[in-house]
């Protein structure tokens, strides 16, 4: 997209604040070296084994993600304002569930409406009433954000059910400062790697209030089949805390344990990386083999904290979210911090008939939807598509958000070609706890490798960058 | 730790262990079948590597005639059989994959890169040489996956685990190689020194790579009683029963004396152990039967494995 705002260069040539050393330094280093430290980078990610699995494509059972070794850079006023929104947004985020799933003054004041909910087939009836200790829903998110100019972040997903990317997070990093030990020298980066220390400390703030002084945490995975495997075992070695699966839990006294071979240890914090669908056949899917039998009722009866909360999906619903301002205005009577793209809902017929008329100029996404699946990139897409996907929103209105194409901000990337700009965006971690909320500076960027493409997703083509928060 | 990552690191080093020694079973056979009959003797040894390896009934489930090439098919690469050489392998890297937070880096390269090397080969056109580089390249990705074992995991119950696999699944392979050719150990079919029955027992001692040993150690022309004697009651010899045993009951001490609890499985491999130590290789020919001390040792080895499963791996 021609006329981007670009991180790392103004239009007349000289370098934004923040990326004045890295500018020259591109400048001055051959194309070779940095084909050789790409080269490097790559080595050691095939090393440590970081892949991850493409659903639907069997021969690239294990890819890894490609990696961009050029770092993306945020100041620290940057990173100051954007902190303090995702804070604001989270907090908004735990509000509104905590509200929806009790009285629903929200619904009341008709600032939301009540159908988008109750309806909504992420919203969980077995959650309503139920009273969960320091009212703490969403305990990890991962907020996209992208920026179109030098002032403004907008957050474009909330992610609130079980966000992932942050082991690419880490271990971005750690190639980075093996490869880069100079740059890293030349620049006061903040550091990333105590994010597992704050993940665990959020993880026991939120344990059941009976529960042990120490309490024990640990992780709940699909299994090795799971896209996201990798990063399951990853974080479950750096916290230190078991990898289990259903089948390792048993519940008793409505309490859940896990079988080991000392015997049944009780748990009191499941991290949990499978979907509320799946954690309890007796409850959810009855045919899901990789949930627990009975979970819900240990779960009702207080004897286990799920992080995040059951039924979390409905506040990252892409038609909820285009309520967020109005729900941070509710419950706090403030100004967003963050913007909202403005997004149209096809479930409103003016709306409809302008999405239908537009659909050239328009991103198109299922509301539920996640990954870069299932949506439409109006002015990508021929006209053949747009008629296609016109009769997929005419049959299911409500299944439809649109946005404006937002012209994506670029950053310099290093390509076949050399080094040119490429759209990105940023998914920083926001850990809530009971005590406080904890963002380490930093986030997973990703960059869209294909010229003039605006998909990130990893599963469409994208790759990833460290992410520099300068400490000064 | 988790009863799954327990039975993972257990099964591995088992389909490990099985992996190898078929492979070894292949390159007996095959060296004997390539001698004039004359000297080997009219037996099928096609059929007597697929009883060694257990795998005979599920062989004739699918198969007429056991001839070369569908026995090192349905040996070493057929899916069809889950404890082919490809198979194991593959179920053991699965494995490592599902616990390999509990592995070493090296470890995993080790499984991984062995997995990776073995799955090129299809199990078309297996000619001699290509076959002997087949199977070298199977012993060799074992012995480097146990090497880094020994040379870089923790001495915990992780270690502990993986080791009783081991020594359950190779006692198990030796008492069966011994079982199939039991008759060709007994005194009665025993002619002296005829050439038929010496590459028969030079056999059986390649099979399980203690042709070399059996030198060392009785410094004797090969005698069948003292071939037995090797391979159950030597301590000093790693695939013995004996020597199995002295590992698995140190093994499942160290278990118990971690968790500060004993229970059925110490119990049964100390039992086993008393036993072999207590046995003269006479009395195993003249009182028991060989036969039938070994089909007694096979479901004995088996009781241990249920019992170490209901103790822990559950």
């Amino acid at each position: 997209m021609p006329g981007a705002f670009d991180e790392m260069t103004l239009p007349d040539g000289s370098s934004r604040p923040g990326y004045e050393f890295l500018d020259s330094w591109l400048k001055a280093t051959p194309p070779d070296l940095l084909a050789l430290r790409r080269a490097e980078a790559e080595l050691l990610f095939r090393r440590i084994g970081i892949t991850f699995a493409v659903y639907g494509n069997t021969d690239a059972e294990e890819r890894i993600i490609p990696f961009d070794i050029i770092p993306r850079i945020l100041t620290k006023p940057e990173w100051t304002r954007l902190s303090r929104g995702l804070e604001q947004r989270v907090r908004a985020l735990n509000a509104f569930l905590t509200d929806i799933y009790s009285e629903g003054e929200i619904l009341k004041a008709g600032i939301v409406p009540p159908d988008l909910i109750y309806r909504n087939p992420y919203y969980r009836p077995e959650m309503a009433g139920l009273k969960l200790p320091y009212n703490s829903y969403i305990q990890i998110a991962g907020i996209d954000v992208v920026r179109v100019d030098a002032d403004d972040f907008y957050v474009l997903e909330d992610n609130a059910r079980t966000s992932s990317g942050v082991s690419y997070m880490l271990e971005n990093r750690e190639v980075m400062m093996r490869i880069f030990p100079d740059l890293f020298a030349e620049h006061r980066v903040a550091p990333v790697e105590n994010y597992p220390e704050e993940l665990l400390a959020t993880l026991k703030s939120v344990a059941p209030p009976t529960a042990p002084e120490d309490p024990t945490v640990a992780l709940l995975t699909p299994g090795p089949y799971n896209s996201a495997y990798y990063e399951h075992s990853f974080l479950a070695d750096k916290l230190g805390i078991e990898l289990v699966e259903g089948r390792d839990l048993l519940i008793r006294d409505n309490a859940v344990w896990m079988r080991t071979t000392e015997g049944p240890k009780r748990i009191d914090v499941l991290y949990r990386r499978l979907d509320d669908d799946f954690l309890d056949p007796l409850t959810f899917r009855p045919d899901s083999a990789l949930g627990v039998p009975g979970l819900m009722n240990a779960y009702r009866a207080g004897n286990i904290t799920l992080a995040n909360a059951v039924g979390t999906g409905v506040a990252d619903d892409k038609a909820v979210y285009s309520y967020m301002p109005d729900i941070v205005r509710f419950y706090f009577g403030e100004e967003p911090v963050l913007k909202n793209v403005p997004t149209w809902r096809c479930r409103e017929a003016d709306s409809l008939a302008y999405v239908l008329e537009h659909l050239h100029e328009l991103v198109v996404k299922e509301v539920a939807g996640s990954g870069g699946y299932g949506m439409l990139i109006g002015p990508a897409a021929d006209k053949k598509t747009r008629a296609a996907f016109a009769e997929k929103i005419k049959a299911d209105p409500d299944n439809f958000i649109a946005q404006p194409t937002l012209a994506l901000s670029t950053s310099p990337t290093f390509v076949d070609s050399g080094i040119a700009p490429r759209h990105v965006d940023l998914r920083p971690f926001v850990l809530s706890g009971a005590d406080k909320i904890r963002i380490v500076p930093g986030g997973l960027t990703r960059v869209a490798l294909k010229e003039g493409s605006l998909v990130v997703n990893s599963s469409q083509g994208g790759g990833t960058k460290d992410t520099w928060v300068l400490d000064q | 730790m988790l009863s799954r990552t327990a039975d993972s690191l257990f099964w591995l080093s088992r389909y490990l262990e099985r992996a190898d020694n078929t492979a070894r079973i292949i390159d007996a056979a095959s060296r004997l079948v390539a001698m004039p009959i004359s000297y080997a003797g009219e037996s099928n040894e096609w059929e007597s590597a697929l009883a060694a390896a257990g795998a005979l009934e599920a062989f004739k489930q699918l198969y007429k005639e056991a001839d070369r090439d569908s026995v090192i098919d349905f040996l070493a690469f057929s899916s069809l059989n889950s404890s082919s050489i490809k198979s194991c392998l593959e179920t053991a890297r699965n494995n490592a994959r599902a616990v390999r937070t509990a592995l070493t880096s090296e470890m995993w390269e080790a499984i991984n890169a062995g997995w990776l090397d073995i799955k090129r080969y299809d199990g078309t056109k297996m000619d001699r040489p290509k076959l002997n580089e087949f199977l070298t390249r199977v012993k060799e990705a074992c012995l480097r996956f146990d090497g880094s074992a020994y040379r870089t995991m923790l001495r915990n119950d992780v270690y502990y685990f993986s080791r009783l696999g081991v020594y359950l699944e190779r006692a198990d392979n030796t008492a069966r190689i011994l079982d199939v050719k039991y008759h060709v150990l007994l005194p009665a079919e025993a002619g002296i020194g005829g050439g038929l029955d010496y590459f028969q027992w030079s056999s059986i001692l390649r099979s399980v790579s203690a042709l070399t040993a059996y030198r060392w150690v009785y410094r004797e022309s090969l005698k069948p009683w003292l071939i037995a004697d090797l391979l159950i009651l030597n301590e000093q010899m790693p695939r013995s029963l004996a020597s199995c045993y002295a590992n698995l009951s140190s093994y499942l001490d160290a278990l118990s004396a971690a968790y500060g609890r004993q229970g059925a499985s110490q119990r049964t491999a100390r039992s086993i152990r008393t036993r072999l130590q207590n046995s003269r290789i006479d009395d195993v020919f003249q009182e028991i039967g060989l036969h039938e001390f070994l089909t007694d040792f096979i479901a004995e080895n088996g009781r241990l494995g249920g019992a170490i499963n209901a103790q822990y791996l559950v």
